[in-house]
């Protein structure tokens, strides 16, 4: 099953590639991981994306846990939770019929298309990962020149909330 | 107080109240050397290999109670290290490994000497920092102490680059009394909620037994486990790390379990309906074949490390804390409960339990015109009054040690149980020895394993550290020729010992005394003579029966009771 683990982490360096390298010394899986400071500049905040039985996703927790550099952690899955993604992606849009489609693609999936050339379009699409996923799909054969991802970013929703 | 990166370094180390520091100089250290040349309150023990430097400090923990602390250059001096670092990881030893760094300014530019040994040792070591400033030095040291000796224990690494430990630059320092750390907290007191289920399902049991660790003996619980047991008069079995948490000569213990366990201990496993786990991992070793492992069994697991609990083995009643803190709690409610085991079925459990214990499945043949290693270590156990401390290497002699040197108490056995490491046994042994000066201390090796640090039998020399050295000599890499015998066609691979040195000749080269015995008469009198040269380091070299196997065997993949027996044991 995809589970999806906030993580609190020391802003140190290495703590990065504690979490990077547990994962890949135990053989877990990461789907996607993003990572940046917090509002307290002592504190990272990670999202990280893994798939596993539930088995797995405990001895995932209890390692993470374990990291000395890891302050606190919540499994977002256990709890209604907001995902959210951000997506650049650049196609090729040179005849009128591509600069259209990928328009309104855009407009539907209510993204904004960041910057033109004569032959491309960049898009920026924010959502949760199967959204990002569809505007793919949906993209039939329009060649894509290039796809940047960041990671899922997720927060509890309501009150509950990953704070010291 | 101003003192610079280097003296901080050293006074901390004071007020630490650390005693002894095994290292290697090297350019990186060099002002660390300076100034431990300056005093002479740390004593400094010079090794001859850094790989030894971390399996003596790791010998010393094991048997002091106190943190072992390392001392190494940077580059080969860090990599030589990383054995001994990962050997203690595994085995969950406290440590300190304070390891010097290339100059701050060429870090990352494959400077002389350089590796990235906060990269290298992440993965084997429980927390590591790199000091960036000599201002960091005290409390970056307080907290490697308290990592290293708190919560499951493990060896921490502190890198230090050469300018940060600079003479010319003077900073404040102040001893650390305490630290904090938000991140790290563990839990010493066991949740009183599930302390009073595992004690009403064990008091529910019918054929309980107890499955003892290494985290009996880190936790200094030897006490409260024995009192536990011989109150509820339960059986007790032990892991390679758990021996000496119970009394190995007492009735109720049943021998070491797992691959190679008695039959005795493992089919109490496969047939118990409540296992009492006590700071056990459940390892491979241990539970053989998983899917069959105590098919019967509820399981009451108590760790201080939570990610040993469901880690390969689903438990019914998880306890996170420290297990004196836990037992010592379980024996309060023992104490004060109405309800007792039911003494019928405990009875019949035992019945059963004598049933197996009647195949005497370590039996050997004690006719033999060849020395029988198990023979040498029965000797070894009389002849020391089982009070010897004793360091092993890894193979077939440390299965024999395991199982016929009974130890009545704790932190007497040290071997390198989780990673498995050839080359232990001798810098371990001059640990012990130097926590415990005037105590016996043997090293119980094979010629294969004593090869790989053998260089420290110059260390030994040079500190008068008066080890006796039990070399099992078959002349075979014998755990790897007794799995090419069962698994391999009996095609021995590469398992054969040719060449070997005259140890008598090499022992008497490096200043110590070394005997060579080839027939079983003999074995008892050398063994007395070594033990009678208390001032010496004798090299015992026992040229054993080169065919001899451990019994009984879990081969890999079967379940616990599915042993081979030695043709020795009484089959039923």
């Amino acid at each position: 099953m995809r589970h999806i683990i906030s993580i609190l982490i020391e802003n140190e360096a290495g703590a990065l590639s504690r979490v990077a390298g547990l994962f890949s010394a135990r053989g877990y899986n990461i789907e996607s991981l993003s990572v940046a400071p917090t509002e307290d500049a002592s504190l990272s905040r990670m999202t990280l994306v893994t798939r596993g039985s539930e088995q797995i996703i405990e001895q995932i927790t209890k390692q993470l846990n374990k990291l000395v550099d890891v302050v606190k952690l919540l499994d977002l899955t256990e709890g209604e939770h907001i995902e959210r993604e951000i997506m650049l992606i650049k196609v090729r849009a040179a005849s009128n019929g591509e600069r259209e489609e990928v328009k309104r693609l855009a407009d539907i999936f209510r993204g904004h298309i960041l910057d033109v050339s004569r032959v491309t379009y960049t898009v920026e699409l924010t959502g949760d990962t199967r959204k990002l996923d569809s505007f793919i799909r949906a993209l039939g054969d329009i060649p894509i020149l290039e796809t940047v991802r960041c990671g899922s970013m997720g927060i509890p929703r309501g009150e509950r909330s990953l704070h010291l | 107080m101003e003192l610079s990166g280097a003296e901080i370094l050293v006074q901390f180390l004071k007020d630490e109240g650390v005693e002894c520091v095994f290292g290697y100089p090297g350019g990186s250290v060099l002002h660390i050397y300076d100034e431990l040349y300056k005093q002479d309150e740390i004593k400094h023990i010079l090794v001859r290999h850094e790989q030894a430097a971390a399996h003596a400090a790791d010998g010393y923990a094991r048997t002091s109670g106190k943190p072992g602390v390392v001392l190494v250059t940077s580059g080969p001096g860090v990599t030589n290290a990383v054995t001994g670092i990962a050997t203690a990881y595994m085995d969950s030893i406290p440590m300190v490994v304070i390891t010097g760094q290339v100059p701050t300014a060429v870090i990352g530019s494959d400077a002389f000497q350089e590796v990235d040994t906060v990269g290298i040792t992440r993965p084997c070591s429980k927390h590591n920092f790199l000091v960036k400033d000599a201002r960091d030095i005290a409390s970056t040291l307080k907290k490697a102490f308290h990592l290293a000796t708190t919560g499951r224990p493990g060896p921490v690494v502190v890198d230090v680059p050469k300018d940060v430990t600079d003479p010319g630059v003077k900073v404040p320092y102040s001893y650390p009394e305490t630290i904090s750390m938000r991140s790290y907290n563990p839990r010493v007191k066991g949740n009183a909620r599930q302390i009073r289920r595992a004690v009403s399902l064990i008091l529910s049991a019918k054929r309980p037994i107890i499955y003892s660790g290494g985290g009996v003996i880190l936790s200094g619980a030897a006490d409260s486990l024995t009192e536990l047991a011989r109150m509820l008069g339960v059986p007790v079995t032990s892991t390679l790390m758990g021996l000496g948490g119970y009394p190995a000569t007492d009735r109720q213990f049943l021998g070491m379990l797992g691959m190679h366990g008695t039959y005795e201990a493992n089919m109490a496993m496969h047939e118990c309906d409540v296992l009492i786990a006590i700071g056990a991992r459940f390892d491979d070793r241990v539970t053989g074949k998983i899917e069959q492992f105590c098919p019967d069994a509820k399981i009451v697991h108590i760790d201080i490390d939570p990610a040993s609990i469901s880690k390969t083995v689903k438990v019914d009643i998880p306890i996170v804390g420290d297990v004196d803190s836990v037992l010592t709690e379980m024996l309060q409610l023992l104490r004060n409960s109405d309800s007792a085991l039911d003494q019928e079925e405990l009875k019949l459990w035992w019945e059963l339990i004598e049933r197996w214990r009647a195949t005497n499945c370590l039996a050997y043949d004690h006719d033999s015109e060849l020395i029988k290693p198990q023979f040498v270590i029965e000797k070894l156990w009389e002849i020391t009054g089982g009070d010897a401390f004793i360091t092993t290497d890894v193979g077939q002699h440390q299965m024999w040690a395991a199982q016929f040197y009974r130890f009545d108490k704790p932190n007497r056995f040290v071997t390198s149980g989780g990673l498995g490491t050839m080359g232990f046994g001798l810098p371990a042994a001059m640990g012990v020895q130097i926590a415990n000066p005037g105590s016996s201390v043997a090293c119980i090796t094979g010629e294969g394993s004593i090869q790989m640090c053998i260089q420290e039998l110059s260390t030994c020399f040079q500190y008068m550290l008066p080890l006796k050295i039990i070399n099992l000599n078959n002349r075979y890499l014998g755990m790897v020729r007794q799995w090419q015998e069962f698994f391999y066609g009996s095609r021995y691979s590469h398992s054969y010992m040719d060449a070997l040195p005259d140890f008598v000749k090499l022992a008497e080269s490096y200043g110590h005394v070394g005997i060579c015995i080839q027939s079983p008469a003999d074995v008892e009198g050398a063994l007395r003579e070594a033990f009678s040269m208390k001032d010496r380091l004798v090299f015992l070299d026992f040229i054993t029966d080169q065919t001899e196997n451990v019994y009984p065997m879990i081969a890999a993949g079967k379940a616990h009771h599915e042993m081979e027996m030695s043709p020795k044991s009484v089959l039923i």
